[in-house]
């Protein structure tokens, strides 16, 4: 196939970027999104030009280090598709693409299409685990968890943290992000000790990152690779109104 | 080169608590004065670095990815074993390790793997109450499936993505020690090099891989969790960043490489579709209950639609040669088998690099909802990759590079040649022999780094005592004037081929001569290509960009380096074994049925590398294995 490829190119976070046009002759249809740039960057390596740095590591889908809009969209068109499982088939010989970073406030742009995605990291050292220090843990089958409720946590706890929730959201919210994060361990008896400072830390450290608020759009999980629900986001809400009234009153006290 | 493996004394069973009591402990108010380095944030470098900030030391924690929570740990699929016996099948841990030294084909340490299943029901326990949502049964308890090479079922697992759900338990807990200040998280830093003070491992130099400044740490320890070697041969499971580079600086600090011959390799990947490739996906080995395994009886029938070539002119070669294991043959036999098929030019598919899987028959006899059912998600994978319905059209599958045994040696302590310098996980070659059984990976890097180097650790730190070493020091600036020296040289080759592009050709030199089967010939060929086209490459090598930027080209190119020297000593070391064991299959040595044939008296021992300069050959030594409580037998699959 052949494409023409609108490219975003920033040399680095101090400058501005703009978008590049490029030719790409000769694609296979086999190849995934990411081979079709691998092919892209080996012909400007052999002009002697700089190849477009994007971000990438386990290419099947999991590792959540991949992150382009395509065409305007996280991950581009095909539903509960990374980035690197993307294949070019789902493409027309001939398209006009346009590739840029994920763009969100917090996420600033370090080189072309590499994104800085620290205000992810603070949120989980903020309360995102289950305090269980190592050799401490009683025996697995002392506790039970009711086969629904694993389900449920395992559901949620599929997110792989790339952000695509974030890129989609007008208003750059973290809130599908955090919220999987919540479900999984509150939902769980062994996160029950920790539940309420669990959630309260977590979303005070979510807005002190600058993330905006849900306004209900739903196109985080529109996008979502995992395709993590919304009820996530009802869950974490639940759980924070509840902590919040706790915290309030034993504050009083 | 000393390899004392430092087995403790006693009965294989109290070694290790034996071990425990003896060694040194550094008390809780003394641990702060100790700095130690963690390079890696997998199952094994998280686990570690978690642990160990817990305890009260300084960690200062390493990865290459943005986050350490993308280290490929992530990727495994399967599960974990543990012989913690639930299911009330005769499991135990002499079970456990006894099918982990059998499955390694009696290559590996007696003390090291009985250690391994002693702990592994405590990594459950720990993961458990971390919060890994493992499946479970209607009753709440924790659920089991069967895995290659076991008779009982002892593999916890959650869904298709345990590693994923393991890692995130580690960086969790390593997420916590990281907000407490415990541990200080550095992403995006390459480790390039290892420094020696007084012969000891006392710190590393990186590369900023965003600011490309390079830059040196002191620590009183450190410990390396880089994962394995598999992209060596260019297209593996592994992730595209993994590499080489630290457990190679190491080996050529001084640090002794074991058994870097023994890989593995994964019969049920998704084949090659074309040259734009870079990277083979793996997919659950569960399929091949299912599925039969057959080419085309005529070569000339390969380019036919699969299912116009009639019953009788297909030929189901693991029914046909393997009659009572059939398509379920054992990871190796059935790999090579696949190649043999294809090397006969009945191979099918894109470049004829490729076997059908066929489940027609179970979907007539099951049901296409029963095989949904059970595969739907393979099935989903597999189209979105190929394009193509498996259900309609029998899978093609081809066996890819998947896993590493060899590694840095490392004694019973978990630490290397190298006073100071512990390896865990992947990187290490301890646990798994000449093969490694299915679901015992994410076991062995979690029992590395949650419950053994926090103890062996102490006992070497209150030997040597607090007092990390300043980095202006005179050991620091060398290695860090001999990382820039290299990465100019890398910058100013000043040719006309892309690293991709070496790295590429490197791979099909160790896929051909170095992969599924092995021979003389072969590889003293390979030896002879391998340094030809690293000559090539320091000669024609096109790096773009600067080093004071990002610039992944750069950071190809360096990892790439690294390969193409340990290619060759990966091809030396399969030379030097002349004897067919586990992942490691030579051609001249196997039965008439085509299996392995060992040689126990000469080979029954560790090869362990020892790196003497760029201009002499490296030196082989032997760790010799003694086996106390089994007996060494032939593996058999009929
Ligand atoms: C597709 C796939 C499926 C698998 N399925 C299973 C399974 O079901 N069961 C099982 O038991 N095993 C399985 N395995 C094997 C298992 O996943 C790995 O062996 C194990 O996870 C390795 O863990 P690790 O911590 O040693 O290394 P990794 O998880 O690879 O971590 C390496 C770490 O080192 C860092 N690093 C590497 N080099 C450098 C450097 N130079 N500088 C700085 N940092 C560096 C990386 O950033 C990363 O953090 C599978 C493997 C693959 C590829
Ligand atoms: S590269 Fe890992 S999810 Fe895309």
């Amino acid at each position: 196939m052949k494409l023409n490829l609108k490219i975003w190119r920033q040399k680095n976070s101090a400058v501005t970027g703009r978008l590049v046009d490029y030719q790409l002759d000769d694609v296979s249809p086999d190849s995934s999104f990411l081979e079709m740039l691998d092919l892209l960057n080996e012909q400007l390596v052999s002009e002697g030009e700089e190849p477009v740095a994007f971000d990438h590591d386990c290419r099947e889908g999991i590792c959540g280090t991949c992150s382009l809009n395509i065409n305007g969209i996280p991950h581009g068109p095909q539903k509960a598709t990374t980035t690197c499982q993307l294949h070019m088939r789902h493409f027309e010989d001939g398209e006009t693409i346009v590739i840029e970073p994920f763009r969100a406030k917090p996420f600033p742009v370090i080189s072309d299409l590499i994104i800085d995605r620290s205000a992810f990291e603070g949120i989980t050292q903020a309360g995102g685990f289950i305090t269980a220090r190592t050799g401490s843990a009683p025996d697995g089958n002392s506790i039970a968890v009711r086969k629904n409720i694993a389900e449920k946590a395992m559901d949620a706890a599929s997110c792989i943290g790339c952000g695509a929730c974030v890129a989609a959201c007008k208003n750059a919210s973290a809130m599908l992000y955090v919220g999987a994060k919540v479900s999984h361990l509150n939902l769980l008896p062994q996160g029950a000790a920790e539940k309420d400072r669990r959630v309260l830390s977590m979303v005070w450290q979510m807005d002190r990152a600058g993330f905006g608020n849900c306004t209900n759009y739903g196109e985080c999980s529109a996008v979502c690779p995992k395709e993590i629900p919304l009820d996530v986001i009802a869950k974490m809400n639940r759980d924070y109104a509840v902590a919040t009234v706790k915290n309030i009153f034993t504050q009083a006290m | 080169m000393n390899l004392r493996p430092r087995i403790p004394s006693g009965p294989l069973a109290n070694k290790w608590d034996n071990h425990k009591f003896r060694i040194k402990l550094v008390n809780p108010a003394n641990r702060r004065k100790y700095r130690v380095i963690v390079v890696g944030s997998g199952l094994a470098g998280g686990s570690a670095a978690a642990s160990l900030g817990e305890l009260g030391y300084n960690v200062l924690c390493f990865c290459y990815q943005d986050s350490p929570r993308r280290a490929h740990s992530i990727a495994a699929q399967g599960g974990i074993n543990a012989s913690k016996n639930y299911q009330n099948d005769g499991d135990s841990d002499y079970r456990l390790f006894y099918d982990t030294i059998k499955g390694g084909d009696y290559r590996s340490r007696e003390a090291n793997v009985y250690r391994l299943a002693q702990l592994s029901g405590n990594i459950i326990d720990q993961c458990v109450a971390q919060g890994v949502p493992f499946a479970r049964e209607y009753g709440g308890l924790l659920a089991n499936r069967s895995f290659g090479g076991a008779q009982v079922s002892r593999t916890f697992y959650a869904r298709g993505q345990t590693g994923q759900q393991l890692l995130l338990g580690a960086y969790n807990a390593l997420s916590r020690q990281i907000g407490l200040g415990q541990v200080k998280m550095y992403n995006r830093h390459e480790m390039l090099d290892l420094v020696l003070v007084n012969g000891h491992a006392k710190g590393i130099v990186t590369r900023n891989l965003v600011t490309g400044q390079i830059e040196s740490w002191s620590a009183d320890a450190v410990i390396l969790a880089t994962g394995g070697y598999s992209n060596v041969f260019f297209l593996s499971t592994n992730a595209a960043g993994c590499n080489v580079t630290a457990a190679f600086r190491a080996y050529k600090q001084g640090a002794g490489f074991a058994n870097p011959c023994y890989t593995q390799i994964h019969p049920t990947c998704i084949p090659q579709a074309g040259d734009h490739q870079s990277k083979l996906t793996l997919m659950s080995e569960s399929l091949r209950n299912d599925g039969r395994v057959w080419v085309p009886k005529d070569a000339g029938d390969c380019q036919k639609e699969p299912r116009e070539i009639a019953e009788e002119d297909r030929d189901y070669y693991l029914e046909r040669k393997y009659p009572s294991f059939g398509n379920l043959a054992p990871r190796d036999i059935s790999s090579r088998s696949a190649k043999e098929a294809c090397d006969d030019g009945r191979g099918v598919g894109p470049g004829g690099q490729g076997v059908y899987l066929d489940f027609s028959d179970a979907i007539s006899r099951l049901g296409r909802s029963t095989i949904e059912e059970r595969y739907g998600n393979l099935f989903e994978m597999y189209e979105r990759i190929t394009g193509e319905n498996a259900y309609d059209r029998p899978m093609r599958i081809y066996p890819a590079l998947h896993y590493t045994m060899g590694g840095l040696w490392v004694d019973y302590n978990l630490q290397s040649t190298i006073p100071g310098c512990f390896v865990l996980g992947e990187a290490n070659f301890s646990d798994h022999g000449a093969n490694r059984l299915g679901a015992s990976a994410l076991m062995q890097g979690l029992a590395d780094g949650y419950f053994i180097i926090p103890y062996t650790l102490a006992n070497y730190l209150a030997e040597t005592g607090a007092g990390a070493p300043s980095t202006d020091g005179r050991e620091f600036k060398d290695v860090e004037a001999g990382v820039k020296a290299r990465i100019d040289r890398l910058l100013s080759a000043n040719g006309k081929r892309s690293a991709r592009s070496f790295h590429m050709e490197l791979g099909k030199i160790v896929w051909e001569y170095c992969g599924m089967a092995r021979n003389a010939a072969g590889l003293q060929k390979g030896l002879e290509l391998i340094p030809s086209l690293r000559e090539e490459f320091w000669s024609d090598l096109r790096v773009t960009g600067q080093g004071e930027e990002l610039n992944m080209e750069l950071e190809r190119a360096g990892r790439v380096a690294d390969f193409l020297e340990f290619g060759e000593l990966m091809m030396r070391d399969a030379l030097d074994r002349d004897e067919s064991c586990g992942g490691h299959f030579r051609e001249e040595h196997q039965t008439k049925e085509g299996e392995a044939v060992r040689d126990d008296e000469n080979f029954t021992n560790v090869s362990v590398w020892e790196y003497k300069g760029e201009k002499a050959p490296p030196v082989k030594h032997t760790e010799d294995l003694h086996f106390e409580d089994v007996s060494p037998s032939v593996r058999s699959y009929k």
